[in-house]
């Protein structure tokens, strides 16, 4: 089972990606990628990334989507190197891999999403600390290039346009195939501890006491909580759990709920939004809990309401997520919080991750460091909030996670990325005439 | 179940070699194109618990001089099959067969005649080792003579009158004859398409045709609210119908 955004219906067919922005646009579905492409400007997985990087750049309208071209082409039982079409689903590899022990190296909040957009946003998870992202564990990607000709590359065969691949949100090629390897698991379940955490300063510390401890950390942060409990929430940290802990059967498929409506602008407001977040604070009872949870609810706690999004209302909603770099020190982080609650806007999900060093990737988003994550209705306000988040992120040195972006203006992108010139030497080497472009590359980076 | 796909590679055909591949069937596919049948074979056997190995054999509607040899192939693959599935057929919209009378032809020719002279080889086969399944994918189209399907529906009308004497004929025998009528399924099939209310997912339908095949139904439609859309459709009077578009 997938779930793609909402289409908004009007004479003008639109598209839009999990924000629920509409641009006019139409998705071009088909099972053979090799002939779609052909001619084509952009590919798309889900449309689970938040803001426009799935999106045409007008005036084209088209943009190829992959979820039909769904097929497994090897897996080897050995050593775990799986080879499939780049529409294959995250939910249908843990469907049919996890009851035989094996899990994905790395995995985003969502598996709702396509090996293909696992690659071209370079996702990380809860091992990011561990594990890197995802394009650490890709082995080699086929491609069909700007040129209309198809290539396969890896870390040793065209690297640049391999590590230009990772993260670089489909603008140097259309993915066609992607190999990586899985990991073998000792149980179907996770041995889980959390924890409350009473403000901002202890969060951090919480959260680097346990990184060599756990392989998987993250946390919930209540971002309107104000004063003395800003910053307060929920610290998980887990790993696989062993055989001996976990006899028992193995988790029963979760129910799953459908968001049923759209709910109207105004639902999600300041008030209910706190409600929300002091409900789910004090719902952690204990100060410390631990035991035996399902992957899905430890990796996926949002995919049991499908279409959750609807919850914004037809204004749409973005992700504001950064990475501030661990050489500016926790007060970063505190400055970070401070101003994000002074400029209001956001809303009950804010996560907190600790990050791992940069991986290869040119345009990969995880740094060492902290990564803040936090989802804000759209407001007449929101360009505002978001050009003083990235003033901020500027001058400590941090930068913005792409996938989730629709607001950055290209001038804060350059200031906060200096590997863009790396990036646009590889794209004017493999697409000299920008023929591949969405609506994000055309906002940020066709005037660089 | 040792089953034949005729169209495994793709949509609706593809979703049910996957599901009967996942709960241990042996599967063998027929399709169009050598690299496309070893890709989706490898997606099965992948997918398989134990692992087994797919066969797979090139057969084309538009030419039947090829079915026995596909047929022998699958028989030898399987140690003999004892169902069939046939999801491969054309399609085009009315504005272009209206069009293009050579490529009505050919469609009603693929999708009616040589489907036929397919099902008869199957039949004369299960017959001859006591019985087996046969599935067939027909249409909705084939319910009423609407504009949108003029030239298509009347293909698949054409089809579901065969199925369902084939039915009649060799039920006591053995022989299940299972029609399919799909509604609007999100196949690469109808990807250029605007999709109505109650579109499907080929999930869905394969689950229901797996199903069927396994409670040995002669007719379903998928997905199941068609059923009752085509009941409404179907009791429509003329003077209705000629002024809808539907």
């Amino acid at each position: 089972m997938v779930v793609r955004p909402d289409e908004a219906q009007g004479p003008v067919p639109t598209l839009s990606a999990w924000g629920r922005l509409p641009a006019p646009g139409k998705e071009i579905f088909s099972e053979d990628l090799e002939r779609a492409t052909q001619g084509a400007t952009l590919t798309r997985g889900l449309g689970r990334s938040y803001g426009d990087s799935s999106l045409p750049a007008a005036p084209e309208d088209r943009v190829i989507a992959t979820p039909l071209a769904n097929r497994l082409l090897s897996f080897d039982e050995q050593t775990g190197v799986l080879r499939a079409e780049a529409g294959f689903c995250l939910a249908e590899l843990n469907r049919i891999f996890l009851p035989r022990g094996w899990f994905p190296p790395v995995t985003p909040g969502t598996q709702f999403v396509t090996l293909g957009g696992m690659v071209a946003s370079d996702v990380h998870g809860k091992n990011h600390h561990r594990e890197g992202t995802f394009g650490a564990h890709v082995r080699s990607l086929r491609m069909r290039l700007a040129d209309d000709s198809i290539v396969d590359c890896s870390p040793t065969v065209h690297p640049d346009l391999f590590q230009g691949t990772i993260g670089g949100m489909g603008l140097l090629g259309h993915i066609l195939e992607v190999e990586f390897t899985l990991h073998r698991i000792p149980s179907r379940w996770i041995w889980m501890e959390s924890q409350r955490v009473r403000g901002i300063d202890e969060f951090l510390e919480a959260l680097g006491r346990a990184a060599p401890r756990w392989p998987m950390t993250m946390g919930w942060i209540d971002c309107l909580s104000r004063g003395s409990s800003m910053g307060r929430g929920i610290l998980m940290a887990g790993r696989w759990a062993t055989a001996d802990e976990a006899s028992r059967p193995p988790p029963s498929t979760p129910r799953k709920w459908t968001f049923p409506v759209e709910l109207p602008n105004w639902a999600l407001n300041p008030l209910t939004a706190s409600a929300f977040n002091t409900a789910y604070y004090w719902r952690h009872l204990r100060r410390h809990a631990a035991g035996i949870v399902a992957p899905d609810p430890f990796f996926y706690p949002l995919d049991a309401i499908l279409h959750w999004n609807r919850a914004y209302g037809p204004r749409g909603f973005t992700q504001y997520q950064c990475v501030l770099p661990r050489a500016a020190g926790p007060q970063a982080v505190r400055s970070f919080m401070e101003l994000l609650t002074r400029l209001g806007g956001s809303s009950p999900l804010c996560v907190i991750k600790d990050c791992g060093p940069q991986g290869q990737g040119t345009l990969s988003f995880p740094m060492e460091g902290t990564s803040i994550a936090v989802d804000m209705a759209v407001s007449p306000e929101i360009q505002r909030i978001v050009d003083a988040l990235n003033a901020f992120v500027i001058e400590v040195g941090g930068r913005i996670y792409l996938t989730k972006d629709r607001f950055t203006r290209p001038e804060h992108f350059r200031a906060m990325e200096p590997r863009l010139p790396a990036f646009l030497e590889a794209r004017a080497k493999w697409d000299p005439k920008r023929r591949l472009r969405s609506a994000q590359s055309l906002r940020i980076l066709e005037g660089a | 179940m040792k089953a034949v796909i005729l169209g495994g590679t793709t949509g609706m055909g593809r979703a049910i070699a996957r599901l009967l591949a996942e709960r241990g069937d042996a599967v063998f596919l027929m399709g169009l194109d050598e690299p496309e049948l070893e890709r989706s074979a490898a997606d099965l056997e992948a997918r398989h618990p134990q692992r087994a190995r797919v066969g797979h054999a090139l057969c084309n509607l538009e030419h039947p001089e090829g079915f026995t040899a596909a047929l022998d192939a699958a028989d030898e693959a399987l140690g003999g099959f004892d169902t069939v599935v046939v999801t491969a057929a054309m399609f085009a919209t009315q504005d272009r067969l209206a069009d293009d009378t050579d490529l009505a032809r050919r469609l009603m020719v693929v999708n009616y005649a040589h489907t036929v002279v397919f099902c008869e080889l199957v039949r004369k086969r299960l017959l001859a080792r006591g019985g087996g399944r046969l599935a067939v994918f027909s249409s909705v189209a084939g319910d009423r003579g609407r504009k949108p399907v003029v030239i298509y529906g009347s293909s698949k009308a054409g089809l579901s009158a065969y199925l369902e004497a084939l039915d009649h004929s060799y039920h006591a025998a053995g022989l299940t004859v299972l029609c399919v009528k799909p509604g609007f399924v999100k196949t690469g099939m109808t990807a250029g398409l605007k999709p109505p209310p109650f579109a499907g997912e080929p999930e869905q339908v394969a689950a229901a045709v797996v199903r069927a095949l396994d409670r040995r139904k002669p007719l379903i439609y998928a997905p199941a609210i068609w059923a009752l859309v085509m009941l409404v459709i179907r009791s429509l009077p003329r003077f209705v119908m000629r002024k809808i578009g539907f």
